[in-house]
């Protein structure tokens, strides 16, 4: 976390202005984000698969009811450690509409590998009409889609409660700090032990809400642990390189003395 | 010695076509001043970065569908499922913010070593035809996604010619192929996002031909006088040039491997939506000291022509200059002016990502006035009061003799 913060501040100083469209979000009436030590932080960091995957279970069972995850099919899930087999499994959960069928008429069957995870509602007024006019998002990309990536989702999740300081919301919103306004349509998701963890954690609203963080990032970029290995490998090459062929250089126009 | 060969294949090719000659020429024969320094190193990682745009870029377009209701898919689609998708879209996106510094640098080096003075005129203002036409690639570049920011970017600017008289409205709308920004815009834009590069290429050819006219122009803006003050470009320039490359790779791959979004707008990953409007919209940091000059003006069609004339005053920069010295290395007035106003570039920048109010919006407009009294005010009348240091009679002896000059140029 360090070191990123510090590449970070390094880039905004070459580049003079870079740190700008940043930080012309950042400023609002919103409360600081928390900031967590994740995993997959860092040049280094991957996804912690178990914490990942019980990301995953929090989402099926409390967000699926409201929320999208349109751009991950099931067969993605074995990116995150689950087995073929249970992916399948999984997929097989859910009722899929597919067709139409030879007499041209729709049909539902188990789902597939190959199906991505079916949204709620079929569309986005119907979305709204069941949250009292407030659209759930689809949660595939929203860790990139906020300023703050996931230390948002995490504070946000876990922050309902928070210094309300009698803040009165409208009716039909909720309060939360760290929420831009301080109140938003949707109640606070999570409760203690409201989901019972397959692999025994302790289900608090805080590991959820990190649990849970943790899975929308690696939904919202999946090749994070592909790129950071790669980028490894390139940058060592070109640092050597550049090693190289500086010294290529120093040697040729020696000849010029 | 122009290009010999006995090789009775490359004779017959070349009397047809002269390719190897014009190689010949312009690698071996052709003088290069000896005393580049690395500031000069930026053209080349400019035609580098052109050609890395171009195949990503085709690439991309293989995989990507412009229609308003496909358009973001299709770029998760990429991101996900295409082979190396997700390396091809980041090279692409940052790539134009790397395209963009490296533009940036080179300019100011031209600004800071006097290149646009006679007789190269107009290898400077094709640069800024250039400039523009890059300006207007990236702008629709950032519109294919169809994300918020996209969408809302697109209708900001687009909006802006809606402010010329009587014609500003039958204009925009020309311009949307409709009467808001959808489908027919998104077409029309990456049909001329895919157009303008090779645009550019032509434009960096005549760039090419007019700069092997008149020469470079080198940190002590004295022309090359003897044999004594030139090299040849191979392999002296390959070797340094190869080498700007790979240094200039190491900060392009920290961003595309390490910080791949941190140049862009979380907004952007929002799908476009018309009835949503997002609480503030930004240009891609490269246009902002632009926007701050457009934002910084109260009336609308004022505020556009100032920003497009801080392009244009830069066309007319070579007849501005007053002083018949032309690098700052022997100016020392211009070389704090240089400075002061690198500084006001990127105060505008700061400027330009703010909400434009309250002290921050006075901001812009000292800034903005300062940019246009650098051109218009100091460039003609330091030339006129600077009493400018003595010139070292040629390049050689100036490189063989001391390291001062050589050293004061490499500041820049």
């Amino acid at each position: 976390m360090m070191i990123n913060r510090s590449i970070k501040v390094l880039a905004g100083a070459v580049l003079g202005i870079g740190l700008m469209t940043g930080g012309a979000l950042a400023a609002g009436d919103a409360k600081e984000l928390k900031s967590v030590d994740w995993h997959h932080s860092g040049p280094f960091g991957t996804y912690d698969r178990a914490q990942v995957q019980r990301g995953f279970q929090v989402y099926t069972e409390v967000c699926a009811a409201c929320h999208g995850l349109k751009y991950i099919a099931y067969r993605n899930l074995m990116e995150i450690g689950f087995s073929e087999e249970q992916a399948k499994a999984i997929a097989a959960e859910k009722e899929i509409e597919d067709g139409p069928d030879a007499a041209g008429d729709m049909f539902t069957r188990p789902g597939r590998l190959s199906d991505k995870v079916p949204s709620p509602f079929p569309n986005q007024n119907a979305a709204k009409a069941s949250n009292g006019g407030a659209y759930p998002p689809d949660l595939s990309l929203l860790a990139k889609a906020r300023v703050g990536g996931e230390d948002y989702l995490y504070s946000l999740l876990s922050g309902y409660g928070e210094d309300s300081h009698g803040h009165e919301c409208p009716n039909g919103t909720y309060n939360n700090p760290y929420f831009a306004g301080g109140c938003l349509a949707m109640p606070a998701p999570l409760a203690d032990d409201l989901i019972e963890y397959v692999d025994g954690t302790p289900a608090t609203v805080d590991q959820m809400a990190k649990d849970v963080s943790a899975f929308m990032t690696w939904a919202a970029e999946p090749k994070m642990e592909e790129r950071k290995a790669m980028g490894f490998k390139v940058i060592i090459f070109l640092l050597i390189m550049s090693g190289l062929l500086y010294a290529a250089k120093r040697r040729i126009w020696a000849r010029l003395h | 010695m122009s290009f010999q060969t006995d090789n009775k294949l490359i004779k017959w090719f070349d009397d047809r076509l002269p390719l190897v000659s014009v190689m010949h020429h312009t690698f071996v024969q052709h003088p290069y001043p000896r005393n580049l320094n690395f500031a000069y190193q930026f053209g080349s990682i400019l035609g580098v970065m052109l050609t890395l745009q171009i195949v990503t870029g085709i690439v991309l377009a293989m995989h990507y569908t412009a229609h308003t209701s496909m358009a973001f898919d299709s770029v998760e689609h990429i991101m996900r499922d295409v082979n190396y998708g997700w390396l091809l879209r980041y090279m692409h996106a940052n790539g134009a913010s790397m395209f963009f510094i490296a533009v940036y640098l080179h300019m100011f080096r031209g600004l800071y070593y006097g290149s646009y003075k006679a007789p190269r005129e107009m290898i400077w203002m094709i640069g800024v035809v250039i400039l523009l036409v890059m300006m207007a690639t990236g702008f629709m570049g950032y519109v294919l996604p169809w994300g918020q920011m996209s969408f809302w970017g697109a209708t900001v600017i687009t909006n802006l010619f809606s402010a010329l008289p009587v014609v500003g409205d039958p204009i925009v709308t020309w311009l949307w192929g409709g009467f808001a920004v959808d489908n027919p815009t998104l077409n029309r834009f990456f049909s001329l996002h895919y157009l303008l590069p090779f645009v550019i290429f032509g434009l960096v050819f005549l760039h090419l031909v007019a700069l092997h006219q008149k020469g470079s122009t080198n940190p002590l803006g004295i022309e090359i006088k003897g044999p004594a003050d030139y090299i040849s470009f191979h392999p002296y320039f390959t070797v340094k040039d190869f080498f700007g490359f790979a240094a200039f790779g190491v900060l392009f791959a920290v961003f595309v491997f390490w910080f791949p979004n941190y140049l862009g707008h979380p907004d952007n990953y929002i799908p476009a939506d018309p009835l949503v409007t997002p609480a503030h919209i930004v240009p891609e940091w490269y246009f902002l000291p632009f926007y701050a000059i457009l934002r910084s003006v109260p009336d609308k069609l004022l505020g556009v022509l100032a920003m497009f004339a801080a392009i244009g005053v830069l066309f007319i920069l070579p007849w501005l200059d007053r002083s018949r010295v032309r690098s700052a290395a022997f100016r020392p007035q211009y070389k704090w002016f240089f400075w002061i106003f690198a500084l006001d570039c990127i105060v505008l920048g700061y400027a330009g990502s703010q909400p434009a109010e309250g002290p921050m919006l006075v901001v812009s407009q000292i800034a903005t006035f300062y940019y246009f009294f650098h051109f218009i005010f100091l460039m003609p009348v330091l030339g006129w009061f600077e009493r400018p240091k003595p010139l070292p009679t040629s390049i050689s002896e100036a490189v063989l003799a001391g390291k001062a000059s050589t050293s004061a140029g490499e500041n820049a």
